[in-house]
């Protein structure tokens, strides 16, 4: 595997320029010539859809849910950061780009994150072109907050549901191209296979949720934009339906895994209550700007927290980290909000919590000023726990979130596999070991709308991909193995559902490549998946037919990957050894309970090739830092 | 707590459907209300039988991928989705009937499950500003007085769940209609496509047979985000004017 980032030379600033100038174009004429399947419909992949064709590409666009408009961008809160340096504070690209790769831990490519720093600044224009409703202050003009991770107001926002409001946006530019007839929109649709012809990406097998229909769809390029892989720990934030199984099924035709381990445990969700949990649900970070985090002094102190006079009480993060505060990276903020419930310091029925704080906040700026802020996530707080968090404080955990990893990409978004791309959450590309609060969106919207779009074109005017159609035997090779995958499902009649199966690797998957790792436990870890992925295939039951709506037999194919990628995910936990932003081996840290990195030895992309019946191999694309110094992070 | 379910089951689009009754054992108050449905599916599961059909994904309540009736009423009791009604909101013993949304124009897929598609054309006819990426000046050149900026927000929440059309006796889709229209049209930048878009919206969501807004209000008691009929009143009055502009073009709504 041939691992070629191809990074343009030159300085950081200019490189971006000059790349955009070098990238072969394609004539407007010709454009309508070329067919593009772009793969979900969140941030990344209904950016691109729109882009690509208003730039006059024929593009089909998937998504499993039954409107473009569902994707799980959409449950995005806090914001969306851009270095407008609308505030004066001394922000600026160079600032964001440094303060990103710094959040990363020293593990992402400089000369991608500078561009999406770059990037930013036309995002901010483009949506608010389109009618997002930002918020503003009352001269009319954008309104920002700050975000943990830096030090300047840099975050645009739209209340609670920026992510909503950003991906609105998306889809009615996707909506107004699939009137014009330039998108096809196929909703309930599954991709359940990659299609690789003569080493070139050329189509996708699909299965039509609503019919059982397994179609095959042929195009000149593919672009995977079906998010993270959060849900391998059953319980974490994301949507339900939010699945590892497109870039899996992408990784087994050949292209690259990068650093599957490195995961985020988002600071401030909401704790679990129950067996029946289906889903933890995000408390947006935003809320550390003005809550204040805080346990009891006392170990199991039971006290209600209006009785425990601020003596007595531990604003951790504010004592450790003096400068950053509630605001310290999610890493971090993570780690210690588990190191507190460990030594038995934890709040609530389980004393599996910390506590987020509004009564400071409330007492300086009002009520009113703080409904105005965070209303609706207050409101959904108080729905799901039934406690009012403008009178108690709320109680929060850490939960699975966001996924760094993903498949490795060239600087132009390509995977290993020619003429397939991957964008937003499903590549690696520029968040490192940790990606900082309100940048998800950001790199979303940059590879959909400014990136990809342009390096796609360079593809096809280089590569000049021949005709195929689907009557090639790789397209009936696929849907024939996709049938087969799925009949076998259907067949095994065993006794335990799909749910128990993923219920039980999330279990093992949050307890040894969770917040903390250490060999020990990914060693048992790798020893058990196998066990319960061959118990799935002889003891999963899967209730009715493959030729209707059939959710569990959806499942079941997903949860399927889930245990064959949850292998790969220890296997790279194990492998890198060391601790590096959310990757936070138990055996690497300083003194003071940081991620300690091994820079001689681990500053590198990890990336996987797929051997069938062998284990797979791991490559390295070495990591050169010419203009940030590498350094321990620290946030004191 | 324990309940009695008699829920809507159609195996697809062409079966005639009807209700089938279930008990919930052993149910958390704290449960969502879909936890409580996959509570019940599991038990259906282990007994061999096919599980409810729900459309369902963030279980937050911001995708509005879920919705149905229950006891009449869609979302349920309180102003909020099915994915965030939690099971404390009834009494243990509640005997509770779970519907599909109800309106020609989303036609049951299966069980708890409708076709939606309907509010993608809508949106398609006009619902957004036609800017192509890259055209896009400064963002801060174009101040937006900060009370329309949160009245386009206001209307900006809505989710597309459908349940406005569910609640409607007329089953018309003019609280989702009205929203985007006003979102767009508090805002400068929606400003050149304004008439257009509202009489192709207006037209799209009579031609996929939706019903006529009679002012009856019951979207907005059930909508889950505080839609509010204010915004129909907007929507009107901008059909009124853009009809006045542009006599005997698209729309059939007032002609």
């Amino acid at each position: 595997m041939e691992l070629n980032a191809r990074i343009p030379s030159g300085p950081i600033q200019d490189k971006w320029t000059k790349h955009r100038f070098d990238l072969k174009l394609v004539n407007p004429a010709n454009k309508r010539k070329y067919e593009i399947i772009v793969v979900g419909t969140g941030l990344a992949g209904g950016a691109a859809a729109a882009t690509l064709a208003e730039l006059g590409y024929n593009v089909r666009n998937f998504c499993f849910q039954d409107s473009a408009r569902r994707a799980h961008s959409i449950a995005a809160q806090g914001g969306i950061n851009a270095a407008k340096n609308y505030q004066g504070d001394g922000d600026s690209i160079y600032r964001l780009f440094y303060d990103t790769v710094k959040g990363g831990d020293f593990r992402a490519r400089e000369a991608n994150v500078h561009r999406l720093a770059e990037i930013s600044l036309n995002i901010i224009d483009q949506c608010v072109a389109q009618g997002v409703p930002f918020a503003r202050e009352y001269s009319g003009y954008l309104a920002n907050r700050s975000f943990g991770g830096a030090q300047v107001s840099r975050t645009f926002y739209a209340r609670g549901q920026t992510g909503q409001q950003l991906l609105l946006g998306a889809y009615q530019a996707l909506m107004r191209q699939v009137a014009a007839g330039k998108v096809k929109m196929y909703t309930r649709h599954e991709m359940l296979d990659l299609v690789v012809i003569d080493g070139v990406a050329r189509g996708i097998v699909t299965r039509d949720m609503l019919t059982g229909r397994i179609e095959s769809h042929v195009a000149d390029a593919v672009l995977l934009g079906t998010g993270g892989y959060s849900n391998v720990f059953y319980l974490s934030t994301n949507a339900k339906g939010s699945n590892v199984t497109a870039v899996w099924r992408a990784y087994k035709r050949g292209a690259g895994f990068a650093n599957p381990c490195y995961t985020q445990i988002h600071p401030t969700s909401i704790p679990p209550s129950g067996d029946y949990q289906s889903k933890l649900t995000l408390m947006s970070e935003s809320l550390r700007n003005d809550g204040r985090i805080w346990v009891p002094k006392q170990q199991g102190d039971r006290r209600a927290p209006h009785e425990i006079p601020d003596s007595e009480r531990d604003y951790y993060l504010e004592r450790y980290y003096p400068s950053f505060g509630n605001l310290a990276p999610r890493d971090i903020a993570s780690r210690r909000a588990k190191e507190m419930v460990d030594e038995g310091r934890g709040v609530g029925p389980s004393g599996v919590g910390v506590y987020l704080d509004f009564r400071d906040a409330i007492q300086r700026l009002g009520r009113d000023v703080i409904a105005d802020r965070y209303g609706n996530l207050f409101e959904m707080y108080r729905n799901i726990t039934g406690d009012n968090p403008y009178e108690v404080p709320m109680r929060i955990y850490p939960a699975p979130h966001y996924t760094m990893g993903g498949l490795w990409v060239d600087y132009n978004l390509m995977t290993t596999v020619p003429g397939l791309f991957a964008i937003g959450e499903a590549n690696f590309s520029d968040h490192g070991a940790n990606r900082l609060g309100a940048s998800a969106l950001m790199q979303g919207l940059a590879d959909g709308y400014f990136i990809v779009p342009l390096t796609v074109g360079d593809y096809l005017a280089t590569a000049k991909p021949p005709t195929v159609d689907t009557s090639h035997a790789a397209f009936r090779d696929a849907e024939a193995e996709v049938a087969r995958r799925q009949d076998a499902l259907l067949s095994v009649n065993g006794s335990r559902s799909v749910s128990d199966f993923h219920r039980e690797l999330g279990r093992l998957m949050w307890e040894y490549c969770g917040m903390a790792r250490t060999a020990d436990g990914l060693k048992l870890l790798l020893n058990r998946i196998p066990e319960l992925r061959e118990e799935f295939w002889r003891d999963v039951r899967v209730p009715g037919s493959g030729a209707t709506l059939n959710q569990s037999l959806e499942n079941a194919g997903r949860v399927a990957d889930f245990l064959e990628f949850g292998e790969l995910m220890a296997l790279d936990a194990l492998e890198r050894d060391e601790s590096a932003g959310g990757h936070f081996r138990v055996e690497h840290q300083t003194e003071e309970g940081e991620a300690k990195r091994n820079d001689e030895r681990f500053s590198h992309v990890a990336v996987w090739e797929y051997r069938e019946g062998a284990a797979p191999i791991r490559h390295e694309e070495p990591l050169e830092f010419e203009y940030v110094q590498l350094a321990q992070r620290s946030y004191k | 707590m324990n309940l009695k379910l008699h829920v809507w089951r159609q195996a697809g689009p062409e079966d005639k459907g009807g209700f089938v009754t279930y008990q919930a054992e052993d149910i958390s108050d704290h449960a969502s209300f879909l936890e409580m449905l996959d509570v019940v599916n599991e038990g259906l599961i282990a007994r061999g039988e096919e599980p409810i059909a729900f459309d369902h994904d963030c279980r937050e309540g911001i995708c509005g991928s879920c919705g149905f009736m229950i006891n009449g009423q869609p979302h349920g009791p309180l102003q909020t989705t099915v994915c965030q009604l939690h099971m404390r909101t009834f009494e243990d013993g509640a005997e509770l009937w779970l519907e599909p949304w109800r309106a020609t124009a989303f036609p049951v897929v299966r069980d708890l499950v409708v076709d939606r598609a309907a509010f993608d054309r809508i949106i398609g006819a006009g619902g957004y500003i036609s800017a192509n990426t890259g055209s896009a000046p400064e963002a801060n050149n174009i101040p937006v007085p900060k009370e329309n900026a949160d009245l386009a927000m206001d209307a900006a929440e809505c989710i597309g769940c459908g349940a406005c059309v569910a609640a409607c006796p007329n089953a018309s889709a003019m609280l989702f209609t009205g929203a985007k229209v006003s979102h767009l049209g508090l805002l400068p930048q929606g400003q050149a496509e304004r008439d257009d878009r509202v009489l192709e919206m207006v037209l799209q969501h009579d031609e996929e047979g939706f019903g006529h807004c009679t002012m009856h209000g019951a979207c907005q008691t059930a909508c889950p985000k505080g839609i509010r009929v204010d915004w129909i009143a907007r929507l009107n009055r901008d059909y009124r004017q853009a009809k006045t502009r542009r006599p005997g073009e698209a729309g059939l709504v007032g002609a």
